[in-house]
């Protein structure tokens, strides 16, 4: 449990507070940011430290960070998982979260704060339920805004009373896919990091049950796994708060009273058993103090009626190189010095297709030292519509509400890069005669 | 839409004047604005205690966000004029028995913050009622009221029969109300010395299971860690009360998962049928593994530092999942080098190959200390694996080929400790490290060369020669090295001594007569004192067999171990270190507590 929160700014001012249990003085934050310097220094930073039996918790976003404190043993995971759970509250609250919104938005920041925790245990954190009874417009006498019975229900996270003239539901499945391929061209580490997202226009309170080719669902069922439709292994699968957990132990039903509008219903994990999607091989040979150069080749590992959009390729040069030249055969390129990488653009790339691009650096003739040269990996954006990595399929979705309308369900699916990285080969380096 | 009102604007002179105009106005508007201009003064960081009496007249209002914003400054600033705040306690219960539960709520709930000795008497009734209140939501807030009152003043609570009341409220229909009485009892029971407010028998056993079907994800945590605190009675009731906690694996919520595996590492001791902890093992792998997705680094970092201590107690539980923790390039530091004690962990004969080569790719890196620790961690592979000390040493003169300073006097460090661990296998390369005895410059690094010079002075030819370079500037060397120096000589003198009696000689001669340091002086009388008398025991003391070192890497063991493990998700299972060691046992007073923190 914490005993107060903090939001500072880098320098490490307190731009807003709340002390929950009033066990700690609140001026020990001024010792905060001295003894992250001082952690700094001796490259012995932690998000979580000690001092006089005081505990630190503390996460950073955009220019900010977010402290809590306590003076027991406090459950870290709980407090760090907290902390982040502001930011996304404030963030939907005030599209931001930053200096500039909190002192804009200081009252309701307050009123969050109050309602999100109290004496140090989260409470209610849902944005939409806390957008029923706290709100920026300054509240009129007439209503009196009541709490929400959702906010201790069973269903903690939607009202009743919902209603929708047309009731849908859009079903996004998205797939991202994170690799680590080493410098030889191995490949280290490839999963999928799947999630199905849900927006959900549905009057009152609706049952749904969702229903995947989920191996495991189908041996349990008793269903052939044979056949056309091939049936995926999830390695782990986690659930929106709304999805009934020993249900799924028990049978694999995914059943549901889901929250209105947008949410994430569930996340899954697995290993990829296909070549990866886009692969890039890149030459590099350095000459020493005159110039350096790329010859990149990218190759679309994925069935010829799918394509890849916005496909981005970034690959790292050094900070000093200038002069840039590119050709390439498809696409656009241009040097992004801020990133010290250059940038590889394919609008569409279709599937078993195969390109090149080749690239020029000046490097200037003397070096400033003998620096270590940083070794950042190749990345990749893209995004492949229509189309699962994984072969994961929304079979049915049932909408049941006691009123009986029919609701229409839209999916979607999309794979796209998540952490796709390719580390760099050595250069080769060809050392020039030196000149007469 | 109009122009945002300016609070937070500064017009020094005779401000609290202005404001206090202004709460004081006929108008509400104007009061409400001179309202949040005190609470942003409050936030930046000045002092408007002054103000306490005009802002208290605003506090009875039909707007709720007049109202919350008043009752934030009466927290504040209650402590500073206690005398004051009984003013508002007229307000404060006739609130809790508003016709909307939300203000009844906000009332209860600002009234155990206040802190205040003064008020808390009045503090009890509207408790009472609010405990019973028909509203589900003033009950929970109700009941970690009770656990603010116990905090300030447990005979109260006691005597008011608060604690019974919370403790038929885990009975409670509601789950939040359930949850939250959870809190309550818990922090009561922890705080009191009875040890007897929140003892799980079997009625509330069932109630608390059922409630974790249905509470929000911070009420599960609650429960989860009130069902970690309990001893099952047999082995088929830990069974039966795991089977429960298993869905929970399966939540979105990084702590959920957390505190659900803290109650199956517990039980599982509980329950000693092999196949059934196997099969728990086997569905909680997942999930620790999905724990490193979290898109949030500290996260990341509470949740490595949990499965490093769960793979001490069950170093199984991962056994084919190393490549999950391979560092990505973008990992804050403290994530990276988690990651890496955590492969030493999983490092085995299979696996040894590919995690070197990942080492040496980490060894390539700026970061100097992740590169530093990385080149250790090459050495801790060999020490380990005796198997892979031969691939390991090659690794490593690949990584002192590089030149890189650091890198080749950390790998210096880390050879010495393969020599001691695998004496006379390898000492072939002793001369490629000669080689870069120029760039060795950092004591450890030196110390250790001259270590393996004096270990394996009867196969380097020119061992005399190099001793003889490192005692040219011996006054000038770190005393660490000195020793080392000292060391190594008389050794090449026990091994070749007929070569070698001079160099001793200058060697002992300086140390005993020149050094500043009692421990040169008399490391050097002592050797001298054997030589002088007998050679013999000498090379008996100074050439015997060294005990093998082990690989470097805390193992916890034990009672600490399963205390820890009682731990997992807490502030202790991050430092590994129990919970007395930490936490100081200061309470601050009242009014150390209730300094601000921007004065």
């Amino acid at each position: 449990m914490a005993s107060a929160v903090f939001i500072l700014d880098l320098k490490g001012k307190v731009l807003i507070s709340r002390n929950y249990r009033g066990d700690i003085p609140m001026a020990v934050v001024e010792k905060f940011m001295p003894l992250v310097l001082e952690a700094e220094e001796e490259q012995n930073v932690t998000p979580c430290f000690t001092e006089d039996g005081v505990s630190y918790l503390y996460i950073k976003h955009n220019n900010l960070y977010l402290l809590a404190i306590t003076r027991k043993n406090s459950n870290a995971t709980t407090i760090m998982l907290f902390l982040h759970k502001l930011t996304e509250v404030f963030s939907e609250y005030f599209k931001e979260l930053e200096e500039e919104s909190i002192r804009d938005n200081f009252v309701i920041i307050y009123e969050l704060l109050d309602e999100m925790m109290d004496f140090g245990y989260p409470q209610t954190t849902e944005t939409k339920i806390l957008q029923e009874y706290i709100t920026q417009d300054a509240h009129k006498l007439e209503i009196q805004v009541r709490p929400p019975m959702a906010v201790t229900n069973a269903v903690s996270w939607r009202s009743e009373g919902v209603r929708y003239k047309k009731n849908e539901v859009f079903l996004d499945v998205i797939e991202s896919v994170n690799l680590l391929v080493n410098s030889n061209g191995n490949v280290l580490r490839s999963e999928i990091l799947g999630s199905v997202k849900m927006r959900c226009y549905l009057s009152g309170m609706p049952e749904l049950r969702l229903g995947l080719n989920d191996k495991v669902m189908f041996e349990a069922t008793g269903r052939a796994t044979t056949g056309r439709s091939k049936a995926i292994e999830m390695e782990d699968v986690k659930f929106h708060q709304c999805v009934r957990l020993s249900r799924f132990e028990n049978d694999r039903t995914i059943s549901f009273i889901p929250p209105d509008g947008e949410f994430e219903l569930m996340s899954y994990r697995l290993p990829t058993t296909v070549k990866p999607l886009i692969w890039v091989e890149a030459v590099v040979e350095s000459h020493t103090g005159s110039r350096v150069e790329y010859m990149v080749k990218a190759k679309a590992q994925f069935k010829r009626r799918s394509a890849a959009n916005n496909v981005e390729i970034e690959i790292p040069v050094p900070d000093d190189a200038d002069t840039p030249k590119f050709r390439s055969s498809i696409g656009s390129v241009h040097y992004a010095p801020e990133k010290s990488a250059l940038i590889w653009k394919i609008k569409n790339f279709g599937g078993g297709k195969e390109f090149l691009m080749r690239a020029h650096f000046g490097l200037p003739s003397v070096k400033a030292g003998e620096e270590i040269e940083k070794k950042p990996p190749i990345s990749i954006r893209f995004e492949i519509p229509y189309f699962t990595i994984s072969g994961i399929q929304v079979r049915y979705l049932k909408i049941v509400e006691k009123s009986g309308y029919q609701a229409l369900p839209w999916v979607r699916y999309i794979t796209q890069n998540g952490d796709y990285q390719m580390r760099m080969p050595e250069a080769i380096k060809s050392s020039r005669m030196q000149p007469i | 839409m109009a122009a945002r009102p300016k609070f937070f604007t500064t017009n020094k002179r005779g401000e609290n004047y202005e404001l206090k105009a202004e709460l004081n106005s006929e108008y509400r508007d104007k009061r409400k604005d001179g309202v949040k201009k005190v609470i942003a003064n409050m936030t930046v960081g000045k002092d408007v205690s002054g103000l306490f009496p005009d802002v208290l007249k605003n506090m009875q209002t039909d707007d709720l966000e007049l109202k919350k914003l008043v009752y934030l400054y009466l927290m504040n600033y209650a402590k500073s004029q206690p005398e004051l705040v009984i003013l508002a306690v007229n307000t404060f219960v006739k609130d809790t028995d508003d016709s909307n539960p939300l203000i009844r709520a906000l009332a209860i709930r600002t009234m155990g913050c206040l802190r205040v000795e003064k008020i808390i008497d009045y503090l009890t009734e509207p408790l009472r009622k609010c405990l019973k209140d028909e509203n589900p939501y003033v009950r929970k807030t109700a009941a970690l009221c009770v656990a603010k009152l116990h905090d300030l003043n447990p005979a109260l609570a006691i005597d008011n029969g608060f604690i019974e009341i919370v403790q038929e409220m885990v009975s409670d229909t509601n789950p939040m109300v359930v949850s939250n009485a959870v809190i309550a009892l818990s922090e009561i029971h922890e705080a009191s010395d009875t040890k007897d407010i929140f003892v799980i028998n079997d009625t509330t056993l069932q109630k608390l299971l059922h409630a974790l079907n249905e509470c929000t994800e911070w009420g599960q945590i609650a429960i989860l860690s009130a069902l970690s605190e309990y001893r099952p009675s047999d082995v088929k009731e830990a069974e039966h009360i795991c089977e429960r906690v298993l869905p929970r694996l399966q939540h979105a919520n990084a702590s959920v998962v957390l505190s659900a595996i803290k109650v199956l590492m517990i039980y599982m001791r509980t329950a000693r049928d092999q196949t059934f902890q196997k099969n728990l093992v086997r569905k909680m792998a997942p999930p620790l593994v999905t724990l490193l997705s979290s898109p949030a680094p500290e996260v990341q970092y509470v949740a490595l530092r949990n499965i490093n201590l769960i793979l001490q107690k069950r170093p199984d539980v991962l056994n084919n999942e190393m490549r999950v923790f391979f560092c990505r390039y973008n990992d804050p530091p403290y994530v990276k080098l988690e990651k890496l004690e955590i492969l030493m962990r999983l490092c085995s004969e299979k696996n040894v190959e590919q995690l070197l080569s990942e080492l040496k790719e980490y060894a390539s890196e700026v970061d100097v200390d992740f590169v530093k620790k990385s080149v250790r961690a090459i050495g801790r592979c060999a020490i380990k694996i005796e198997g892979a000390s031969e691939r390991c040493i090659n690794v490593l003169l690949d990584l002192i080929n590089t030149g890189i300073n650091y890198v080749v006097q950390e790998a210096v460090v880390v050879i010495k400790d393969i020599f001691r661990k695998y004496p006379h296998q390898y000492e072939g390369i002793i001369p490629t490290l000669c080689e870069n005895i120029e760039a060795i410059d950092e004591p450890e690094a030196r110390g250790s060369l001259i270590w393996m010079i004096g270990e394996y002075a009867e196969r380097i030819g020119n061992a005399d020669e190099l001793l003889e370079h490192f005692f040219d500037n011996f006054r000038e060397e770190n005393v660490q090295v000195q020793l080392q120096i000292i060391t190594a000589t008389v050794k090449l003198f026990l091994k070749k001594p007929s070569e070698n009696q001079e160099i001793v000689q200058k060697v002992l001669q300086t140390s005993t007569s020149q050094s500043d340091s009692p421990d040169i002086r008399d490391r050097a009388y002592i050797y001298w004192r054997l030589l002088s008398t007998d050679p013999q025991a000498a090379k008996a003391v100074v050439l015997t067999e060294k005990p093998p070192i082990k690989g470097e890497g805390e193992e916890l063991k034990g009672r600490l171990l399963d205390e820890l493990i009682e731990n997992i998700g807490t502030i202790a299972s991050v430092y590994h270190k129990p919970p007395e060691t930490f936490i100081g046992g200061k309470k601050y007073s009242a009014d150390e507590v209730n300094k601000r923190p921007l004065e």
